[in-house]
């Protein structure tokens, strides 16, 4: 557990240090006028699968020789990624902060952030209720 | 590496991969958003949807990662990062500074909206209550955010993961040249 603490630790440090968890920069990405943002998750996502690659072709394992815990998303429901992703991005743009930001922003000290926490979860709520009526 | 202020894109990016491969190695994944189905299920949920009825505990190490990347901004802020203003393109501080947004390119976060003035705004609150609302329920409809589709699942090959990241910018283009054109001038 100490260790997810210092990881924690470590991302919170990378996102405040590269600004992602600025609101500005949010911003400036939907209107495609710089490229920072799109640096940090383009190069995230390269080393990413360079590394999905390698764990691959070479069979590395997680602690214990179990198998990576790798996130298998399930295609057939391709309607609720696209609708979900939509009403996400609305957030994003709003609040400039995706769930990880969140708390940052809160750590960082910018304490009104907490309104939108509740918010988060308030949404969660909701989703988790009316979900069986939504499309998926 | 912290003499750089801020951190550019080459080293903030490698170090999101790094802390999604430790995860993975520690046989944990990088996915943030479901914490906020974990806290709704600890706070009670499970009575009002079977949504939230399912072993929260086996999820801990994720709420003690979050705590981590709280305590991390903390540092960061706090510590680390001189008080820079975020520089951003003069044109996106131009348009910002034209709706009203006067901190744009001289501060780090709006404080119409992260400030102690925000606290007495009631279209600020309403901004954030309502777009947390929508970051809440679309990550949990999308089955994740940034980290676990953007990062993860891309990184992955996952196409399903491709439409994800397609509608945050379908949603995010909306709201950024649609609705805060209004919202920012009210703040």
């Amino acid at each position: 557990m100490l260790r997810i603490f210092l990881l924690g630790l470590l991302f919170g440090i990378t996102l405040t240090m590269g600004e992602v968890i600025s609101w500005f920069r949010i911003y400036e990405m939907f209107r495609f006028e710089s490229f920072h943002m799109y640096g940090v998750i383009g190069s995230a996502v390269m080393l990413g699968a360079a590394f999905h690659l390698l764990a691959r072709s070479r069979g590395w394992k997680a602690e214990g020789g179990r198998a990576l815990d790798v996130f298998r998303y399930d295609g057939k429901l391709w309607k609720s990624y696209l609708l979900g992703g939509t009403v996400f991005g609305m957030g994003w743009a709003v609040t400039g902060a995706c769930p990880g930001p969140l708390f940052i922003t809160l750590g960082a000290g910018y304490l009104p952030v907490i309104v939108a926490i509740i918010g988060a979860l308030l949404g969660t709520l909701l989703y988790g209720i009316v979900r069986r009526h939504l499309p998926h | 590496m912290f003499d750089l202020q801020p951190w550019p894109w080459y080293i903030t990016g490698p170090m999101i991969t790094l802390t999604m491969a430790a995860l993975l190695l520690i046989g944990k994944r990088f996915g943030i958003s479901s914490n906020l189905r974990t806290m709704c299920a600890i706070g009670g949920a499970d009575k009002l949807s079977d949504y939230f009825q399912f072993d929260w505990k086996s999820q801990r190490w994720n709420l003690v990662f979050v705590l981590g990347t709280l305590v991390g901004g903390f540092v960061a802020k706090g510590f680390l990062l001189q008080d820079a203003p975020v520089d951003i393109h003069p044109s996106t501080a131009e348009a910002l500074q034209a709706m009203g947004v006067q901190d744009a390119g001289s501060a780090f976060a709006p404080g119409a909206l992260f400030g102690a003035e925000a606290w007495s705004n009631p279209v600020a609150m309403l901004a954030l209550l309502v777009g947390g609302l929508f970051v809440g329920f679309g990550t949990r409809w999308a089955n994740g955010c940034t980290s676990g589709h953007a990062i993860s699942g891309l990184s992955s090959m996952q196409w399903t993961s491709l439409i994800a990241v397609i509608g945050f910018f379908i949603g995010g283009l909306a709201a950024t040249h649609f609705l805060l054109p209004i919202l920012l001038p009210l703040l």
